[in-house]
């Protein structure tokens, strides 16, 4: 039996010896500078990451634990974070508990039900909404939307007043201006997103495990959960999540329809403040450790996309493995 | 034979198209006609600044309180210097004072002078102060049927601490005899974004109020929970405007525009003043100056002064890198002290009073090379 020795097939022909192979030019140049590119990257992150946490250092030296606390005061030098943290939370959750389901459920209708012909428009269309500025759902939001829907919040409001559940979260005080309308914002700003990365991740599930599955009596329904669901389940999940970093850290459109005010409550008609829209909003005239606490908001923010993008893949990868049951 | 018919067709119609748009964007390059025959003598009465016709670009940036002065002067400074290109693009004093100590500019609109937590920034160098105008706030209200309310700085610190919160309210009836004061909830207009606004309205009442004050003075002030927050003067106008029973603080150009209603204010000597251009100016009589002018125009102790007024100041290093830019900022800043000033009333800003416009004019000399 003739020994047979691995040949790095990008190799001159005739040359064996590991010592003698060197690759063609062209081929290390292109590793070079995909591999530079690469740590470009991560180079930029990190520097990204070290320089706000330095100019963020005066914040955390000066309030410590304190910048967890609901205290936002710059007159008294005081800059206690809780409510613009719980702001963010709020605000990216609903635009989460809006959004999911309407783009999961329209990129289910584009690849399942309606027929090819037709998707193409539909697509087109919801890809329109993504070209809309942020500074022009603003305006729009702020200038049209919240006079109108503040009657309506009113309305609920008043309804639900002594309801056990829902007059907790839908009593007064209410505004146009809010933590409810600005989710309701951000849901339609991310909805394009997270539905064409859900359209993409679900027309690549093979068309024989769906075919299987009306072969075996599925309805459609059945089909869609036991067949297509399983595939596409970590490209949808990555979808998500990348709506709900776009949720957590677009500006100019919360900052002009959440209503400024530093509060924390569990009214989602009330007017609220995120993290984002305070950095925006107070960053012109901020200077000392003011300056550096607006900075810190951004490191935390940043803090916490990772960490959501952390968790996520974890949960991910967890099912994946699941699913090839190792 | 068809293809080569309609592609000489095509390739002429294309050239047409072509030249057509050349000569229009000839044609129009050239309707620029020159400026009237250079008027070089700068008319500014009193400046420094030389005859001599100047060229170069300025660069301002800071106070959003100075914006529509700063572009109404750009524009007419235009025919006193016609080779100066002036810019001034705002985003509000704090980051015109970090532009300014980092070179980026070379003169900054502030509505308040350095903090101490900036001086570090300024590398030692000396900055010179400016005044160019003082400016009115007004508080404005929205209370059908009432028209000529009265105020007082104890009972508007009250207010705005969330203390008073109804229009009937003993405090207010007592400043306003014979009026009627319906029982409407008061709700409170304020700022979203940081501000001089903010700064100087604060001053006031901390300067004025201070038993009743307890929220400080500071660009942005936490406020009680039920007050509604605007973007900008004309998103605080808006809220006063739509919501009956709000009140609130605005500036008095913006006030005006938006056709609102405003409160006299009860100043130091007693007399209540209502917000105009002359209160303002008189209120720049009957304060403290400091060497380097740098003052505070809130509760003026002049009778006719309006008690809630501020000013802005154009910030310049005193030593400049070069004779040209010396001369530039010389011949700007004096027009914006000088003949610039009769642009103010217009735009609703109050012009320096005579005392503070000499004391800045001597100033100006200090700018060298």
């Amino acid at each position: 039996m003739s020994t047979v020795t691995q040949v790095d097939p990008a190799a001159p022909a005739g040359s064996t010896h590991p010592l003698e192979q060197r690759r063609p030019l062209g081929d290390r140049v292109f590793a070079i500078v995909a591999l530079g590119s690469g740590l470009l990257v991560l180079v930029i992150l990190v520097l990204i990451a070290v320089t706000t946490s330095q100019q963020a250092a005066p914040w955390f030296s000066s309030e410590g634990w304190k910048i967890f606390t609901n205290n936002w005061n710059p007159a008294a030098n005081q800059f206690g974070a809780l409510a613009f943290i719980y702001g963010t939370a709020v605000t990216a959750i609903i635009a989460i508990v809006i959004a999911v389901p309407l783009s999961v459920g329209i990129a289910l209708l584009l690849t399942e039900v309606v027929p090819y012909r037709w998707s193409r428009p539909i697509v087109y269309v919801v890809d329109l909404l993504a070209v809309v500025p942020s500074v022009v759902w603003g305006l729009w939001g702020i200038l049209v939307f919240a006079p109108w829907v503040q009657h309506i919040y009113a309305s609920i409001a008043s309804a639900v007043t002594g309801v056990p559940v829902l007059g907790f979260f839908f009593g007064t005080p209410t505004s146009g201006a809010s933590f409810f309308t600005a989710g309701l914002i951000l849901a339609v700003m991310i909805s394009p997103i997270v539905t064409s990365l859900s359209r993409e991740v679900i027309a690549t599930v093979p068309a024989i495990d769906k075919e299987g599955a009306y072969a075996l009596g599925a309805t459609r329904w059945e089909m869609i959960t036991g067949a297509v669901w399983p595939h596409s389940q970590g490209g949808v999940v990555g979808a998500v999540l990348l709506g709900l970093g776009r949720a957590m850290g677009e500006t100019i459109a919360a900052a002009l329809v959440i209503g400024s005010s530093a509060t924390i409550t569990s009214r989602l008609f009330a007017p609220g403040y995120n993290m984002p829209a305070v950095i925006a909003n107070q960053f012109g005239e901020a200077s000392g450790t003011f300056r550096a606490a607006l900075m810190g908001l951004g490191v935390l923010l940043f803090v916490f996309t990772i960490i959501i993008n952390v968790l996520a893949r974890g949960i991910v990868e967890r099912n994946a493995r699941k699913k090839r049951g190792g | 034979m068809h293809l080569r018919r309609r592609q000489r067709f095509m390739a002429a119609g294309v050239a047409a198209a072509a030249t057509a748009l050349s000569l229009a964007a000839c044609s129009s390059s050239s309707t620029t006609s020159a400026p009237s025959g250079g008027s070089t003598s700068s008319p500014a009465a009193g400046s420094s600044s030389s005859a001599a016709a100047l060229s170069g670009t300025l660069n301002g940036s800071g106070s959003t309180f100075q914006t529509v002065y700063q572009q109404t002067a750009i524009s007419s400074f235009k025919s006193v210097q016609p080779n100066m290109t002036v810019n001034y693009g705002s985003g509000g004093s704090g980051k015109g004072r970090t532009d300014l100590a980092s070179g980026v500019v070379n003169f900054a609109g502030s509505d308040s002078p350095i903090p101490s937590a900036e001086t570090a920034n300024f590398k030692g160098k000396t900055v010179l102060y400016f005044p160019v105008f003082l400016g009115p706030i007004t508080v404005s209200y929205n209370l059908s049927g009432v028209t000529g309310l009265k105020l007082d700085a104890t009972t508007l610190a009250e207010i705005f601490s969330g203390k008073i919160t109804t229009w009937n309210n003993a405090a207010i009836a007592a400043l306003n005899s014979g009026v009627k004061l319906p029982s409407t909830p008061i709700t409170l207009a304020v700022r979203s974004d940081s501000s001089g606004t903010t700064q100087n309205f604060s001053l006031y009442l901390e300067t004025a109020a201070k038993a009743d004050w307890a929220l400080g003075s500071s660009s942005t002030i936490k406020w009680p929970s039920t007050a509604r927050a605007g973007n900008g003067n004309p998103g605080v106008a808006q809220i006063i405007k739509s919501t009956p029973g709000a009140i609130g603080y605005v500036d008095y150009s913006d006030a005006k525009a938006s056709g609102l209603t405003y409160a006299s204010i009860k100043n130091s000597s007693g007399a209540f003043v209502a917000p105009s251009t002359t209160a303002a100016s008189a209120a720049g009589n009957g304060i403290t100056i400091a060497p380097d002018l740098t003052f505070h125009a809130v509760d003026s102790s002049e009778p006719t002064a309006y008690p809630i007024t501020y000013q802005s100041w154009v910030l310049v290093y005193e030593m400049q890198p070069n004779a040209n830019d010396a001369a530039m900022l010389k011949a700007y800043i004096g027009y914006l002290i000088g003949s610039g000033q009769s642009l103010l009333t217009s735009l609703g800003y109050a012009p320096l009073p005579s005392s503070l416009q000499q004391k800045a004019q001597a100033q100006l000399s200090m700018i060298t090379s």
